[in-house]
Formats: C-alpha cells, structure tokens, sequence
C-alpha cells in the first residue's frame, strides 16, 4: 500500500504570527555533506546535552577506540558519550565549550592516533521487527542520542513515552542559512523514513507526519520518493508554508495537528512524539548498525566563509579545523555565530569544539547583519505581539521585565516564550526583547529557588521548635510523674511509721526542735551580713516595694527549672 | 581572531521608529496641502510655529534630563505631534496659543511623564483640550474654505492676523470667520430646525460634509489608507472607531432622518477620518492588544458620536480620544490574548 498523499489533501493549521525573511540558504542547499579529515584533537565536553552530566569512564593516558563509551549517563535525563575515533585520551579537564555563557566545562579530550579502528561491532543486531519499547529507548539512551535540531534533549526519555498516537518528523528547518537537514533529507531519505517506520511501529503511534517547509522541494520530493519506495503506510509528507519559526516544536505540533501543547508540558501529553529528521537518521544508525553518535552534520555558512558547505564532522572537531574546511574566512568576517541567525549565538573565539547541539556555524560581515543599536524607548506599537507566534504580549513583559518585577513576568506568561527571537526581530525600537526575557527567566528562576530555599529552612526551623517544645512537655511530664511518685513514697512511708507507732515520737520531737532552732539562728545570722546598711531605716512603702520584688524573684526563680533545660 | 560579541537575534532590522514616524508624516502630506489649499497660508504658519516650538521644546527637556539630543530628535515624534497639533487649530489663531499649545504638549504631557513611550495621552489632542477650554472663542474661529470665501487672505494679512492680531483692512473678525458644518448642524438643530431647512445655502453644496470642507477628509483618508498599506498602522482602531460613528449615525438617522445628520456625515466632518487614521492609532497612547484596540476604538467612534450629538461641544475627537487614553491600561489587562498552549481564554 503505497502512500505518497500529497498535503493537498490533509488540513494544515497555522500559528500566531510569525515572519518572513530572506532565508539565505541557496549559499549551501546545494552542497553535497562532506566529510572532513581527523582533526588534530578531539574535545568532548561531558555535558552537550538537557539534563545531567555524563560521568567519564575513561582515565587519562588510556587508547579508546572509536564507537567506544567514554562517558555514562547517570539519570533517566542524560546521555552517554563515546570516541568519535580512536586515540588517547590526553586530558579530562575543563575546556571552553560553545555555550553563551563561555564559562569552560568538563571535557574529555581525544588525541586521535589515525587509524580510526572502531571498536569491535556488538554481535547482538538488532532486529527492528522485533523492537519493543524498552529495546528502543535502552538502544537510543545507549548511543548518546539527543535531539539534533538543537535542543540537545536526550531522545530514549521521548522514545519512551506510552500512548502516543501520532509521530512527527520534523523537517522544517525555518531557521535562515541552515540546510544541514535540507541535505540530509536530499541524501539519507531512506534512511530516515525506515527509521520513521520503525519508531512508529514501536510506539504505536497511528501515522507519521514528517513537515517540511515549502523553499525545500528537493528535499520533499527526495522523501517522497523514499516513503514510495519503502511501501510505509501512515506515514505522510507534509508541505508547510515557509514561515519563521514553523520548525518550532510546539509550532510544528500546531501546523501539522491543531494542538497545543499545554504551558509547561511537553507533548507526549497529549500523545505527540517530534523527532528531528537528522536524530531520526541518529536513530536509525543506532538500531541498524550500533553506531553510537559521534558525529553530526553541519552546516558552515555566511559571507564571512569562503566556501560556504555541509559537513559531517566528528564531534569535538574544533571549530577552526571546520572552518578551514571551508576554506577559510574571507576578509570582511566579522561575527561567528553558533546556530541560525535568529536564536543561535556569537562567540568570540573558534576555538571550541563541535558538540551535538551545534547544527550551523554563520560568519557574517557587518554588512551582511550589521550590530543593532542600543534600541530607543519602546512605543508601543505592539509588532512584537502581533508575531509572537506564542501570542504573548512581548511589550508588556519587556515592562516588568525592565522593572524586575518578577511576579508580573510570570503573570504574563514569561515561561511560554520559546525566545524565537522574532519581536526583537520586528521592534523599530531595536530593544532587544529576548535578552531581556532570558535574563528575567534566570533572575525568577534563582528567585524561586531562594525561596524554596527560605521556605526549606523555615520549616525546618519551625519542625526543630516543634520538637524542642515536644521534648520539653515530655521531661516536665516526667518530672511531674516522678515528684507524684515520690510524694507518694513519702506518704507511704509517713503512713507505715504512723502504723508502727508513736513509741520514739518524743526523740523525734527533740531533734526537729534542735534542727529548727539552728535554722533560726542561721537566719539571723545570714540577715546580719546580707542585709545592705540602707535597708535598716525603711519606710513602710519602701519594704513594700522590697517585698513585691522578692515575690517577683520568687515567682520567676519556681519558673526557672524549665528555662534552664531548654537545652 | 577574536569575534564581536552581540545578543540574538542577528538579522537585519526591518523596521525603525523613525521610519514610523516619517511615514506618519508623509501620509499627512495630502491632507495638509488640501488644508492649505482651502484655508490660505495659516496652516503652514501654524505648522512652522508648531514644530519650531515642539522640537525646541523636546531639545530642551532632553538637555535637562542630561540625554543625548540628537538621537532624541531624529525619532521625528516631535514633529508628528506638531504636525496633528498644528492642523487641528484654526488657521488665523494667534501665535502665542500655537506656541503655548505646542509647549504644552511637549513639555508637560510627553516629556514629564518620561518622553517617547511613556505619555498615557496623545500630546497633540491633550494641547488642543486645554486651549479649546481656556480659548473657546480663538479656538472656534475658522475661516471658510476658498471655495466659498471671496476675500481670501494673501500671505502678508494672514501673518499680521495671526502675529499682530490685525484684521485686515475692511475687514472684521466675524466677517471673516465662517461656521465648520458641525457648528451650523449643532446652531441649526438647537434652533429646533429640520435636517433639510439647516441643509440649505452654499455650504450645503458638498457631497457629503459641507462644501470644502469635507476634502481633507479624504486626502487623509488616502494617507491612512497608504499607512495602513505600508503597514504603519493596522485596520482595527480605524476599522473600530468609524463603524460605530457610521452606526450611531445610521440607527438615528433611520429613527428620526430630519433630526440627525446621515452617517456619512459625521465621518467625514470635523476630525473623524484624521482622529482614526492619525490620532486614535497613536500607539503610545492607545491599547495594544488586538480585541483591546477594537474595544478602544469602538468606544472612540461612540463618544465622538455622543459628544456631538448631545454634548456641548460641535466636535469630540480630541475629547474622546483622552477619555480612551486613560482606559487603555485596564482594557489591555483585560483583553490579554490567550496565550500557546493555556487552554481556554482566561
């Protein structure tokens, strides 16, 4: 049953907003991936991914052979790492990695020794006819699979899901200059659309829609071709409008299905699983021949390279090594930018290593995208709302935003801003929307996490008085019990020595005389020297007051017992 | 080599604000020449008067408030609100009221609020209130278009009217004057007369809103119209304020046809079409979002409707314009879109 409807047919929705721009990409659409030779060293940085950080389990001075695990995932979020070649590992330390913080983290690195030997192939093939949930998302968590769209989000934690009915593919590829999917859809279709096959079937999902923007049509025929060929059924290549930023997750989710996706879930809830094509092709490397993620395809663009191309790099290829693969900057280059033009980031050195998340290297002149001004006082025009394709109010959160007002940030919903970059892109006011909603996401996220903190601690300062309190009524109680108890001897006894007669009464008598009139005299005599001079003439109001005050020590002094062991 | 560092996104910016601003200028261009055309040289005094004190104004308050000047400047917004100001005033008013005005709204209702962005009033409608209540009597006398005036002034009477407050020779104040079309609706209507008896002479040769008169409209309807085009503006606060001043004015026109004017009337006279392509759409001082700016516009178009039909005063842009400037907060809260993924609307 051969399936190749056209989305003539099927219902596409829209999302909000969104905008149309140049999309630069006939520099290299048309550039077949090339490989590149082993670079000098290789620097794996243990976390190029969402979640926790890989655990290294290799040692300085070891050989690793390519294929190898270097480094283990270490929670249901996180992803192993393996040796894109063979070699030695020479350090584990910290190395500047490509992020936007460019604070060094962590890395393995590499001296490859040129043999690029892999590591010999696990015996145990999988049969993907036989695939069950679990094999497949052991099998992806195994081979370091992240999402490879950008998100970097471990794949086996999707590949997981239960009830899923519907599973995309997503081709869309809406950022500007990128084509690095454009041509991995051109070349590895077959590739791809078994690997949908496959990972349909195992989730049981119900069809496989795979969106590809329109400014692609080698590519759609190209995947076409290859559903045809393969005999899938369900599985359907979708045509969508070019419009930023349709390769959005949610926004795709929404072209292709009519959904939403609900705030703060991700949507397996509402049985949806989105796949990028390239960590589909991943994936079916993965099951089909145990090659782990070692490399990934990118594409290195802009007027700043001299020969704009697409190539399937090692991971940890450092960036000067891709650069000059390419030939090389040419002479107006003048920012390096990791990612697309609209939500990727500049660096300011290439040398940094290539890492999962890293789908495009841009290097432009200033002409090309000239630095955008400090931005002028925002008036309102309200263009960021009208793109927003998450329908947010950009401009009013730009206004607590500026004012720190964190509690009204959220309010307006700060945390569904996907920071696509478009009101920034819009604003005649050049503010530079999206920074400012990065920076408030941190500060209320640092300010949440200090008050869970203060509240952390106030519990537990409440729980220590608590049990302070506690164990104080329990040590009064057993006072308590023990002054009855021995109240009770004494009575007893005073009872038994009644019972046994008054035959020494008179003894008795003598010696509580003696002991009083010895007290007495005591008194006196402790009166004597206690007693300062000018309490001698007192008048009458004077030792009332004197007398109040004793009563008061007094009173205080049978309070104290309790003070003192509170301990 | 070392790279230079900026935030996302990296692309070229399609817009600036002041290429809104001078688009807003070049879209009043038609509606300003026609003025000038049927009203003689006082419209272009006034503008020169406007805008000199405008922008000496917002220079002044930006020196003051230790800022740049220049880049203050180049945004143009100084001149727009001179410009709406400036042809919102009669053209013989004397120059201290144009100047005054222009002051006005520069310095005390844009600039101590903050500057560009932060005014809750549209600056040129808040000086055209305050001199309409404090100089009612300057503030109403307008001359009559050319077309029906037969001793229109030259050059040199029009500067000595409005510098030296000199009638020109022969002539008087209230022999130059003549009645906007809202004026004589409202006399006509207080007199207890019909539609069709007010409707009579040759002010009442026009098509629609008075002979003459009724023209500016439609140059700045075909500046609005290009706004919109260039995308400027949207349709909705346009859109909004019109259809229920044509509503209104259909409903009671229909009720009772010889005691209110036909809809038609009442958007091309006085400042309808100006108020809902220039003024209304402000986007400083006007709702921002998209069922809000309906909203706001709606009640815009229904006060200029009320005002004129029961209120004291023969127009009601400006006035209804302010009244909505001070709702546009809460309507905004209260109209907030429903965002991705949040269900239904809150």
């Amino acid at each position: 049953m051969h399936n190749t409807t056209t989305n003539s047919t099927r219902k596409l929705w829209t999302f909000h907003g969104g905008i149309h721009m140049p999309d630069h990409k006939a520099q290299t659409c048309d550039a077949a991936i090339e490989p590149i030779k082993l670079p000098s060293q290789l620097i794996l940085p243990l976390k190029q991914h969402v979640g926790s950080i890989a655990l290294p389990v290799v040692e300085v001075g070891q050989r690793v052979l390519k294929g190898e695990l270097i480094a283990k995932s270490t929670a249901y979020i996180s992803a192993p790492l393996h040796a894109p070649t063979s070699g030695v590992v020479t350090e584990i330390g910290d190395a500047f990695i490509p992020h936007p913080s460019r604070l060094p983290a962590l890395s393995i690195t590499i001296k490859p020794d040129g043999k690029d030997e892999w590591i010999t192939a696990d015996p145990a093939t999988h049969n993907p006819e036989q695939l069950t949930l679990e094999a497949l998302a052991t099998i992806i968590g195994d081979a370091g699979i992240v999402g490879l769209g950008g998100g970097t989000f471990p794949s086996s934690v999707k590949a997981s899901a239960n009830d899923i009915h519907t599973l995309i593919l997503n081709g869309a590829e809406c950022e500007p200059y990128i084509t690095c999917d454009d041509r991995i859809m051109r070349e590895r279709a077959d590739k791809i659309i078994n690997s949908a096959a496959i990972i349909k079937r195992v989730l049981g999902a119900n069809e496989c829609l795979i969106g590809i923007e329109d400014n692609k049509p080698e590519a759609i025929a190209e995947m076409q071709r290859a559903v045809s060929d393969g005999g899938h059924s369900g599985i359907e290549i979708v045509t969508i409008p070019t419009l930023y930023p349709s390769g959005g997750e949610k926004q795709l989710i929404q072209i292709l299905t009519g959904k939403e996706v609900p705030s703060g879930s991700n949507p397996t809830q509402i049985g949806i699983v989105c796949f990028n094509v390239a960590t589909a092709e991943a994936i079916y490397e993965a099951i089909t021949a145990s090659r782990p993620m070692i490399s990934r395809i990118v594409t290195i663009t802009g007027e700043g390279i001299k020969r704009p191309c697409n190539v399937e790099a090692l991971l940890g290829t450092p960036i000067n090594e891709l650069i000059a693969q390419a030939g090389g900057y040419s002479d107006t280059a003048e920012k390096l930018i990791i990612g697309g033009p609209m939500m990727g980031f500049t660096v300011d050195t290439d040398q940094l290593p290539l890492t999962k998340g890293v789908n495009c290297l841009l290097v432009v002149s200033e002409s090309e995208i000239p630095t955008a001004g400090p931005g002028i006082a925002c008036i309102r025009c309200s263009e960021c709302a009208n793109v927003c394709p998450t329908s947010l109010l950009p401009q009013q959160m730009y206004w607590f935003s500026r004012s720190q007002n964190l509690e009204k940030s959220e309010e307006y919903n700060l945390f569904d801003c996907i920071e696509c970059g478009c009101c920034s892109h819009v604003c005649p006011a050049e503010i530079p929307l999206v920074q400012y909603f990065r920076s408030t996401k941190t500060a209320v996220t640092e300010n949440n996490a200090a008050n869970a903190k203060n509240e952390r601690a106030r519990m537990r300062n409440e729980a220590r008085t608590a049990r302070l309190e506690k164990l104080d009524a329990e040590k009064r109680e057993k006072t308590r019990l023990k002054k009855e108890a021995m109240q009770k001897k004494k009575e007893e006894a005073a009872a038994k020595a009644a019972a046994e007669g008054a035959s020494d009464d008179s003894q008795t008598k003598e010696i509580e005389a003696a002991k009083k009139r010895v007290l007495e005299k005591k008194d006196v005599e402790t009166n004597k020297v206690s007693k300062p001079r000018n309490t001698e003439n007192l008048t009458a109001e004077q030792q009332q007051q004197i007398d109040q005050a004793d009563l008061r020590r007094k009173a205080d002094s049978a309070d104290m017992p309790s003070a003192t062991e509170e301990k | 080599m070392l790279f230079r560092n900026i935030t996302s996104p990296h692309t070229i910016r399609p817009n600036a604000v002041t290429t809104v601003m001078l688009r807003v200028i070049l879209a009043l261009v038609p509606g300003i020449i026609t003025m000038t055309w049927l009203f003689g040289w006082g419209i272009l005094i006034n503008i020169v008067l406007a805008t000199i004190t405008a922008v000496v104004s917002e220079a002044f308050c930006i020196k003051l408030r230790g800022r740049p000047v220049m880049p203050a400047l180049s945004d143009l917004s100084a001149i727009v609100t001179a410009l709406l100001f400036a042809i919102a005033i009669p053209p013989l008013l004397p120059w201290w009221l144009t100047v005054l005005g222009a002051a006005f709204a520069i310095i005390l209702i844009k600039q101590m609020y903050g500057g560009l962005g932060y005014n809750p009033f549209n600056p040129a409608m808040a000086a055209y209130v305050l001199l309409l209540v404090s100089y009612p009597a300057d503030m109403t006398a307008w001359l009559p278009p050319v077309v029906l005036n037969e001793n229109p002034l030259n050059f040199m009477q029009t500067l000595s009217a409005i510098f030296a407050g000199v009638a020109p020779e022969g002539m008087t104040w209230d022999g130059l004057s003549g009645a906007t079309p809202l004026d004589s609706m409202k006399i006509g209507f207080s007199q207890n007369q019909l539609l069709s008896e007010i409707r009579t002479g040759p002010l009442w040769q026009g098509m629609i809103a008075g002979y003459g008169w009724e023209w500016p409209s439609i140059a700045f309807l075909l500046g609005g119209l290009w706004m919109i085009y260039k995308r400027v503006i949207t349709w909705h606060i346009p859109v909004s304020m019109l259809g229920p001043l044509f509503l209104f004015g259909l409903v009671f026109s229909l009720l009772d046809p010889e005691a209110h004017p036909f809809p038609l009337f009442h958007l091309f006279s006085g400042g309808a079409i100006l108020g809902a392509f220039f003024i209304a759409t402000d986007p400083v001082s006007a709702c921002t979002t998209p069922r809000g700016r309906l909203f706001y516009g709606a009640a815009i178009g229904a006060w200029i409707y009320i005002i004129r039909t029961w209120g004291g005063y023969p127009d009601a842009v400006a006035f209804a314009v302010l009244l909505l400037n001070m709702s546009a907060p809460i309507i905004d809260h209260l109209t907030q879109p429903k965002v991705y993924g949040h269900g239904s609307k809150k």
